[in-house]
């Protein structure tokens, strides 16, 4: 039973986020849209171990949740004049308002994304709106994955909910000449939950599983934007290192110290497919540039046979259109394999980055290759007492201990 | 529709006062962005104040009120006028927001009303 309910819970977190799109686009109401799929959720639970899964879950899922949410509406009158409404609008668009287990599902899911990334909305809300909604992950898990109390983050997200319902943001895909404005939001917050899954790899929930996800989403609604296929890649080749990242007792394996026979092969194949297609488009951008990156990364089978060069020259193509300081310090990186650590830490100490603690694991590790021990320990001291708690900064740490 | 209201935060401080010359560009470019927003249906009040020395500030005391010269001491930036507009969604207000944003080079803040304004 509780294999089944394990098995239950995924399959109806793959089909929660578009049954909660459909709901919301059908009847404009976010909470309600969420409710009704909790109650098919509970529905399934009871049901699915007996009728074993339906054919088609995903039609399942939304023809269920939009019963109960009929059922929610018919019990109270402005609930019952809203649902006239949308059997009115049903009746001019779709040919029935009755809903049926084996129709096709229109899939709403991008205009949720694009209303869960609206700009009006500050960014750690529309991670965490995002995840709640497109992922189906429940408000516990999502203060988990941020770390905060259950209590905390469902105050957030029900501000967040009331501002998009108050100030009336829009469920809708922007069109062609906002995009430019709009998607990068997008592609930042689901970047975002990347990195931050990044930190900490053990932790559930798997925040860097959630951002995949949410990428290949992303990618099939949005076939024909290179900037969505260039996060995608680059997740997928970050994410084929991660088990080599750690080591058996949880500490971080530096990329030149990982083994390298341990990266996953069916992921970089697909990341290096992505980043072939868009180098035929030829629009490249910020995330389609790191993403190259990590292609010659993943192509290198010792990191002494890393083609420097070509990671550097992607570097200077990533400045030029993304000109930040962290950026600069990742290119300095780059810089330092080919041509030196004095090089290296001549641009590295240029930058305004104090705050930043991989600007001063960058400045140690160098100072360490010229032997300057005593400035390498200071280094890592300030890059660990800056880093994030995780393998990270019990790495630097551990650094600075060695060299004093 | 929803109302919306949409404040410029003007602030003095740091700025140049504009030449005479500019003035009238910007009066003038303000006045054709009003005439828009007119005529796309959307306007419902607006207009400019007088500078911050002509507030009178009307506070409670004890049982009655007590009447002073204004403004509000701790406010940095003041309103320098409004627009009351009723548009489609947020995105439909904020595009204006931003046409009226770069003509005046200032902040904007767009904010819903409650309910339905009676007009």
């Amino acid at each position: 039973m509780t294999r089944d309910k394990a098995l239950i819970g995924r399959i109806f977190r793959s089909e929660s986020g578009r049954a909660t799109a459909a709901l919301i686009s059908l009847f404009g109401d976010i909470d309600l849209a969420e409710d009704a799929v909790q109650e098919a959720f509970a529905i399934a639970l009871s049901k699915w171990p007996v009728t074993g899964v339906p054919p088609n879950p995903g039609a399942w899922v939304t023809a269920t949740a939009r019963n109960r949410a009929i059922d929610r509406l018919r019990r109270d009158a402005r609930g019952a004049k809203l649902l006239r409404d949308v059997a009115a609008q049903a009746s001019t668009s779709r040919s029935s308002s009755e809903p049926s287990e084996g129709e096709v599902v229109p899939d709403d899911r991008l205009r949720l994304i694009f209303t869960c990334c609206h700009p009006a909305l500050a960014p750690q809300a529309q991670v965490e709106l995002t995840l709640r909604l497109l992922c189906g992950l429940s408000t516990a898990d999502v203060a988990r994955a941020f770390l905060t109390s259950e209590p905390t983050m469902a105050k957030r997200l029900v501000r967040a909910k009331h501002k998009i319902k108050t100030a009336k943001i829009p469920y809708r895909v922007p069109e062609q000449s906002e995009l430019p404005d709009r998607l990068p939001r997008v592609l930042t917050a689901i970047y975002l939950t990347y990195t931050t899954g990044q930190a900490r790899p053990a932790a559930e929930p798997d925040l860097g599983a959630e951002a995949v996800r949410l990428g290949r989403i992303l990618r099939l609604l949005m076939p024909d934007e290179p900037e969505v296929a260039g996060l995608l890649a680059l997740m997928l080749l970050t994410e084929s290192r991660r088990a080599s990242r750690t080591n058996a007792e949880g500490e971080l394996v530096l990329l030149r110290d990982q083994d390298r026979t341990r990266w996953d092969r069916k992921l970089i194949e697909e990341g290096q497919a992505l980043v072939r297609w868009c180098l035929r488009r030829d629009q490249p951008g910020p995330y389609q540039l790191q993403a190259a990156i990590a292609a010659v990364h993943a192509e290198a089978i010792t990191f002494q046979g890393t083609d420097w060069h070509q990671i550097l020259a992607l570097y200077d193509q990533l400045i030029r259109v993304a000109p930040t300081p962290v950026v600069a310090l990742n290119r300095a990186v780059a810089l330092g394999e080919v041509y030196g650590a004095d090089a290296a830490l001549r641009e590295i100490d240029d930058l305004a980055l104090l705050d930043y603690h991989p600007f001063h694991a960058a400045r140690a590790e160098f100072l360490q290759r010229l032997g300057r021990a005593e400035d390498a320990a200071r280094a890592y001291r300030a890059a660990s007492s800056l880093a994030p708690n995780g393998p990270g900064k019990q790495y630097l740490r551990q650094q600075a201990e060695t060299l004093s | 529709m929803t109302y919306y209201m949409l404040s410029p935060r003007s602030s003095a401080a740091g700025r140049r006062p504009m030449t005479e010359d500019e003035m009238k560009h910007t009066t003038e470019a303000v006045l054709e962005l009003e005439a828009e927003i007119k005529s796309a249906g959307v306007w419902v009040f607006g207009g400019r104040l007088h500078e911050p020395s002509t507030a009178t500030v009307v506070r409670p005391s004890g049982d009655g009120v007590m009447t002073t010269d204004g403004p509000f001491a701790e406010t940095k930036d003041h309103l320098g006028g409004f627009y009351v507009i009723n548009a489609k969604d947020l995105d439909d207000a904020l595009g204006w927001a931003s046409k009226v944003s770069s003509l005046v080079q200032t902040a904007i803040e767009v904010r819903p009303f409650v309910d339905e304004m009676t007009s």
